[in-house]
């Protein structure tokens, strides 16, 4: 009878690492919230992604709409490659859509907003969009502010 | 001079040899895997380890969870950026406190139990009968322990941090008023389950092996009087604590020393 009790109390404990676990993993990581979406990929070409990351949302008109899954850089022309991932259920963009990263407010984390273009012709999965726009630095902001000053 | 020499080459000759016999105990209580006759001791023993220090292990992540959950709040709140309250709870429970409050919590609760436990059954002379039984008493007693103890700390550290952040819910979201989207979804951008998770259950198995090998080391180990007993446990408490914290610096560093 004993011995029953520290059984149950046992198999409940693990039970409940388990669940744990599992809270973890889908509430707070979120793994599947987004492996269940269909998703198409699009690429980006920006001049500079500093503060951005990878799982960072994608957006249009302020709606997230993807995630962008992977950055890397293209040496030869100095720019970052970004890989967008954007849910089919957006339908494929037109041609000269543009891509902009934005801050979310003062402090917040950067993204990548959509702004859909109006070209009959449209963007296949894995196309490169070219209507970019990097971040905005505040220091070289600054920088070429006080040179053209200086000018 | 030559005095102080002497006293320098003795104190490391005798941690030297603490260590070999530390490590000596550790092969041979884990030497082959445990056999299927033995699980019920270790279920005993995870009952009193893990199950019976669930209560402390609660209410401190808990009381944890909302603490963190307030002071990032009072300070966010300043810059307008109070939808980062849910993320800031979560990295800062799963990468550093998770894994450490329980560690330290598991060797004040369940290590020094396992030492002043191992270290009386010595001083009563259990332990060389059971040797004149023929039992080895690195399997009967202090394999079990070992194993429970490796088992239980990864799962409480997981139900500590689960604890943490429902307290830090809690507090933002019901009292302090942050919007439960915006605490729950800036969680899921930028908790990864590799780095973040993933890391702060590394560090738990690693805190696992070190306290209860501690704690079942300065058990067996003990001077059998009354008061050995005493200073084994303090040993056990001071050890483990100063082994977590100085270990998770290093693992902090290696594991997320690359500023990402």
């Amino acid at each position: 009878m004993r011995m029953r009790t520290i059984e149950i109390s046992v198999g409940s404990f693990v039970l409940a690492g388990i669940i744990a676990m599992v809270f973890l993993a889908v509430r707070v990581s979120g793994i599947n919230t987004t492996a269940d979406d269909e998703t198409y990929l699009l690429q980006a070409r920006f001049d500079d992604v500093s503060g951005l990351r990878e799982r960072a949302k994608v957006t249009i008109a302020g709606v997230t709409v993807g995630r962008v899954t992977g950055i890397s850089v293209d040496a030869e022309y100095g720019e970052a490659v970004v890989g967008l991932a954007v849910q089919s259920s957006i339908g494929l963009l037109a041609l000269d859509t543009g891509a902009q990263i934005v801050t979310e407010g003062v402090m917040g984390g950067r993204y990548v907003a959509l702004t859909p273009g109006a070209d009959e012709e449209l963007l296949a999965s894995g196309d490169f969009l070219t209507e970019t726009q990097g971040a905005l630095v505040l220091e070289k902001l600054i920088g070429d502010f006080v040179t053209s000053l200086g000018n | 001079m030559f005095r102080f020499l002497r006293l320098l080459g003795q104190h490391v000759l005798e941690s030297l040899q603490t260590l070999g016999r530390a490590s000596v105990l550790w092969v041979m209580a884990l030497w082959g895997l445990p056999k299927l006759a033995d699980v019920p001791l270790a279920i005993k023993q995870v009952y009193s380890i893990g199950v019976l220090s669930l209560v402390i292990i609660i209410l401190s992540a808990f009381s944890i969870g909302a603490v963190i959950s307030l002071q990032f709040y009072t300070q966010l709140v300043r810059f307008g950026a109070e939808s980062t309250v849910g993320l800031g709870v979560a990295l800062t429970v799963l990468r550093e406190l998770g894994p450490v409050v329980t560690a330290l919590l598991f060797a004040g609760r369940a290590g020094s139990a396992i030492t002043a436990e191992i270290g009386l059954m010595k001083t009563t002379e259990q332990l060389s009968s059971m040797e004149m039984m023929g039992v080895d008493p690195l399997h009967r007693i202090v394999a079990p322990r070992l194993w429970a103890g490796f088992f239980c700390l990864p799962i409480l550290t997981v139900i500590f941090s689960v604890v943490a952040i429902l307290g830090g819910a809690l507090v933002a979201v019901d009292w302090l008023g942050v919007s439960a989207g915006s605490f729950w979804s800036g969680m899921r951008d930028g908790v990864l389950i590799g780095r973040d998770i993933g890391n702060g259950m590394i560090k738990a198995v690693i805190f696992a092996v070190v306290v209860t090998w501690i704690a079942v080391f300065q058990g067996y180990d003990t001077v059998p009087t009354a008061e050995g007993i005493g200073e084994a446990t303090t040993r056990t408490v001071v050890y483990s604590s100063i082994a977590i914290l100085a270990l998770d610096f290093v693992l902090t560093l290696v594991m997320f020393g690359d500023f990402n």
